[in-house]
């Protein structure tokens, strides 16, 4: 099976506090850590695991600025084989859309039976793996927690919905899934995966690679619009408790046993 | 990537290295970056949540971490590819040390069998028994312990008791004796064991836990790093096959000296990402707690104590990533076949013996300051079992002890320097004599500083070479042989040589950062460098007096105090508003900034 996952890099969340920056444009962006979306890496692990049952190979890309190669040489690492970076000044800036339309230009330079996507990212809106499958016209599965491959036209998604409950879907190939973390154990980069990839050329496409014009991506193409950025005020009744997470937790359970909710 | 010239042991002390000549961490290349990002993200994983299961002394989960890091190559970075290893260069090794050195007691563990236990066998055993041993050691499948210490032999660590007499078919050395101190000792499968053939040749054996006559003692109670297991271990009338022995009858010492220089330098690179786990949890703490109705962090006295852990680990990390390239850099000059052979590039890493030293030394003593400081950041909180900062002061302590004690160290630096001036191996005395006539034709007066970036702290580095070789050369010149029995002069000289090591290493890479992405780029690396060394020269100058007023005498001590005064001549600088600027950076990232 031909597999490709879109990653992306964002600010880790584990690492840094996300502040707003001073005229509220943006989050500051000074000094962050950046590492691959958290859900992404779900999505690899899961494409590597498909491959190595049945064959085929995991392409793994990334729409970003050249900072992007490392999350997909560090995918590689894993075990993907290969990598792509979508990068172009045209592309900076696009809306949700604008991305999903640039994948669907690579998707359609290859001969791919499945593409994987978070289910969202760390700093998305949960929106590009479904505005590519539209765009595509392939079908699409959300929030998806467990797969199997029944042939080479058909796996089984399972998906979470409201409740906790489950639902099982057979699906067409090709088609788009994101997909939900926890559905595997993404495995750790070894040595041995790095010094396999750490020389390898990443090639790079951009507008013309793909036949885009460069105005339907990018900030022109964007047809949402950030206006603003900030923390809500507080709300009646609400609180916020701030220290490090053993005493945020110590913190809760003190609130609790007080107002009674445990004993 | 321009050659680095290839520098003698001790030689930085006679020759000015210019920023080309050391490797500074911010050009690591993209294979080391993704390697500490490994190993980095296992340690956060797996280690950092399982903390307090690890220091309940849970052999199976501290065996099956083994194993998992195995797995991933991360302990298996100094055994040749051919016995399964991943043969890396010492930056990359120092790289995965950096990051297991923030799991606490697991980094103990995993350091006693990385370095020590496995080290040995890499740099001294026979083919077959690298074949044999290797591969079990390099994946976790073994465990490995280090047996040295005995109740009589600690620091003297070649007064072992421990016997081996050979029996009487031959085929068997009979060990007798008991080991005291054992990391790893109750879990171990494999263990470095020395004892003294004939009860006079101390010689290295390869002991296997399953041979007839091995035992461990209960688990010490110890100050800290609880996670580990520490034993005795004890053999009884062990039977150790013949072709178990070590390296050379008699030759012991060759393998625990040189494995303790390599134990040395990573200590260094381990206890750097002990400080980098503190600095975050001080950071962390001084910008939530409130008192007087502000954050602590705040308060100029507590981000003293931030912009100084930051500068003290900017420092550990310059000099002991550059020692790990020199090493690189010298094995790498070994022709092919001396490459390949363990005891050469054991030979070629003793070249470093005293700058080995300086890393451990500095660096313990770098983490322990860390960890005082964070116990007084968090105030009474720190002296409390369930925050942080209590279990990281505890654990902190041993790193000045094991792999020799700072004073041992101490001894070592200023002893292999003065050996290898003696053995011509450093033109040491040259440079004193120099240094005498330049002094007898009259010192200059100290230059006026255009405005070249850190102008001011080259001079005062190359100043406190001065400084030193004028202090060494009359201690060496008055006590004569004596000088090896005058220990608190030993130790003053010691402390000047790792100074200089440091402030070089850290005006280096600020320097080489200028150069490279400019003065923007490294203002935080130049603050630091700048408040770094202000600091250091007037300890210099202090030690070197307290040498001279005690090996000389009257008229002659007077000419030699103002030399040094003269020598050391300088302006201050304005560490408050620096170290401000520091401290700042440090609390807007919440983390070590370099
Ligand atoms: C947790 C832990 C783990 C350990 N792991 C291991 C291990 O895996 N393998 C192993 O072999 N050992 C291990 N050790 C032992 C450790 O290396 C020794 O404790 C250490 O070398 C010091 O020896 P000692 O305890 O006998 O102290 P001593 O040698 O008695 O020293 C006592 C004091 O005297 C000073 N001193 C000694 N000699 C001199 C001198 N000539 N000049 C000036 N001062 C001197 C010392 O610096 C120290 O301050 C471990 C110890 C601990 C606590």
């Amino acid at each position: 099976m031909e597999i490709l996952v879109c990653v992306k890099r964002v600010p880790d969340t584990s690492e840094n506090e996300i502040e707003i920056n001073k005229d509220g444009s943006d989050i500051e962006r000074d000094d962050l850590v950046y590492s691959v979306n958290e859900w992404d890496n779900y999505a690899v692990e899961e494409a590597i695991q498909i491959r190595d049952n049945v064959g085929g190979s995991v392409t793994v890309v990334s729409v970003g600025d050249e900072d992007a190669e490392e999350v997909v040489r560090r995918e590689m690492a894993m075990g993907a084989d290969k990598g792509i970076l979508l990068s172009d000044n045209a592309f900076e800036g696009s809306d949700g859309r604008g991305i999903a339309n640039i994948l669907k230009a690579e998707v359609e330079k290859g001969k791919y039976d499945l593409v994987l996507t978070g289910a969202q990212a760390d700093d998305g809106a949960g929106q590009v793996g479904g505005m590519l499958a539209a765009m595509l016209d392939w079908p699409y599965a959300s929030l998806v927690n467990s797969l199997e491959v029944v042939d080479d036209k058909t796996i089984k998604v399972g998906r979470e919905i409201a409740g906790g409950n489950l639902e099982m879907n057979e699906i067409d190939l090709p088609c788009v899934l994101s997909i939900q973390t926890g559905i595997n154990e993404p495995r750790y980069v070894g040595i041995r995966g790095i010094r396999k990839v750490a020389s390898i050329d990443i090639p790079v496409h951009g507008a013309g690679d793909l036949g885009i014009t460069p105005e339907s991506v990018g900030e022109s193409g964007a047809k949402v619009k950030r206006i603003d950025y900030f923390t809500p005020e507080l709300g009646e009744g609400a609180e916020i408790l701030e220290g490090s997470t053993d005493e945020i937790i110590e913190k809760l359970i003190e609130l609790l046993k007080a107002k009674g909710g445990i004993k | 990537m321009a050659e680095r010239k290839i520098f003698a042991g001790g030689e930085f002390l006679i020759t000015d290295a210019g920023a080309e000549d050391v490797f500074i961490l911010e050009e690591m290349t993209r294979e080391h970056k993704m390697i500490y990002a490994a190993a980095f993200d296992f340690v956060k994983k797996e280690i950092r949540p399982n903390m307090e299961r690890i220091n309940e002394k849970n052999e199976e989960l501290t065996r099956s971490l083994m194993k998992k890091a195995g797995d991933l190559g991360l302990i298996a970075t100094d055994i040749p590819e051919e016995y399964g290893g991943e043969e890396m260069d010492k930056i990359s090794t120092c790289l995965v040390t950096d990051a297991i050195g923030g799991g606490a007691s697991f980094s103990v563990s995993h350091s006693a069998h990385t370095g020590i236990g496995t080290l040995p066998i890499v740099y001294f055993g026979t083919e077959a028994q690298k074949k044999k041993y290797l591969p079990k050691l390099g994946t976790g499948e073994w465990l490995a312990a280090y047996c040295l210490t005995e109740s009589s032999a600690g620091s003297d660590a070649l007064n072992a008791q421990t016997t081996a007499t050979l029996s009487d078919d031959g085929r068997h050395y009979l060990l007798n004796g008991e080991k005291i101190f054992i990391t790893n000792g109750a879990w171990a499968d494999l263990f470095i064991v020395y004892a003294k053939v004939d009860g006079e040749k101390f010689t290295g054996f390869i002991v296997e836990r399953s041979f007839p006559g091995v035992s461990s003692g209960p688990e010490e109670k110890k100050m800290g790093i609880e996670g580990s297991s520490t034993t005795s271990v004890i053999f009884k009338d062990c039977m150790v096959p013949v072709e178990n022995v070590l390296f050379e009858i008699g030759k012991g010492h060759k393998i625990a000296f040189n494995v303790l220089n390599i134990g040395r330098y990573k200590l260094g690179a381990g206890v750097i990402g002990g400080c980098k786990v503190i600095i975050a949890e001080a950071t962390q703490y001084a910008t939530t707690r409130e008192q007087f109705g502000k954050k602590i962090a705040s308060f100029g006295m507590i981000k003293n104590k931030l912009a100084d852990m930051c500068i003290g680990i900017f420092m550990t990390e310059s000099l002991t990533y550059r020692l790990a390239a020199m090493i690189e850099d010298k094995l790498s000059s070994l022709d092919p076949q001396a490459r390949k052979e363990g005891a050469e590039n054991a030979k070629a890493i003793e070249e470093y013996a005293a700058e080995c030293s300086i890393a451990k030394v500095y660096g313990s003593e770098c983490l322990d300051f860390c960890a005082d400081e964070v116990v007084q950041i968090f105030g009474g909180y720190g002296y409390i079992a369930e925050y942080p900062a209590e279990g990281i002061y505890r654990d902190a302590r041993i790193n000045r002890i094991f792999e020799g004690t700072n004073e041992i160290n101490r001894l070592l630096i200023t002893g292999t320097v003065l050996k290898r001036a003696v053995q011509g191996r450093l033109a040491l005395f040259d440079a004193v004599q120099a240094l005498e006539e330049e002094a007898k034709a009259g010192l200059p007066d100290a230059p006026g500083f255009d405005d070249a970036p850190l102008a001011a702290q080259q001079h005062l580095v190359k100043m406190s070479k001065k400084i030193l070789l004028l202090t060494l050369g009359k201690a060496a010149g008055n006590l004569l042989a004596d000088l090896a029995e005058e220990q608190e002069v030993l130790a003053f000289l010691s402390d000047m040589i790792t100074e200089i090591f440091a402030m070089e290493s850290g005006l280096l890479r600020a320097l080489k950062m200028i150069d490279k992405k400019g003065e923007k780029r490294a203002e935080y690396h130049t603050a630091a460098v700048q408040i770094y060394i202000n600091d250091v020269i007037p300890k210099i100058v202090h030690w070197s007096k307290q040498v001279l007023t005690f090996v000389e005498k009257d008229d002659a001590l007077v000419v030699l105090l103002a030399a040094v005064d003269k020598l050391a001549a300088y302006r201050p600088v304005d560490t408050v508003s620096l170290r401000r600027l520091i401290a700042e950076k440090v609390i807007k990232s919440k983390r070590y900034i370099f």
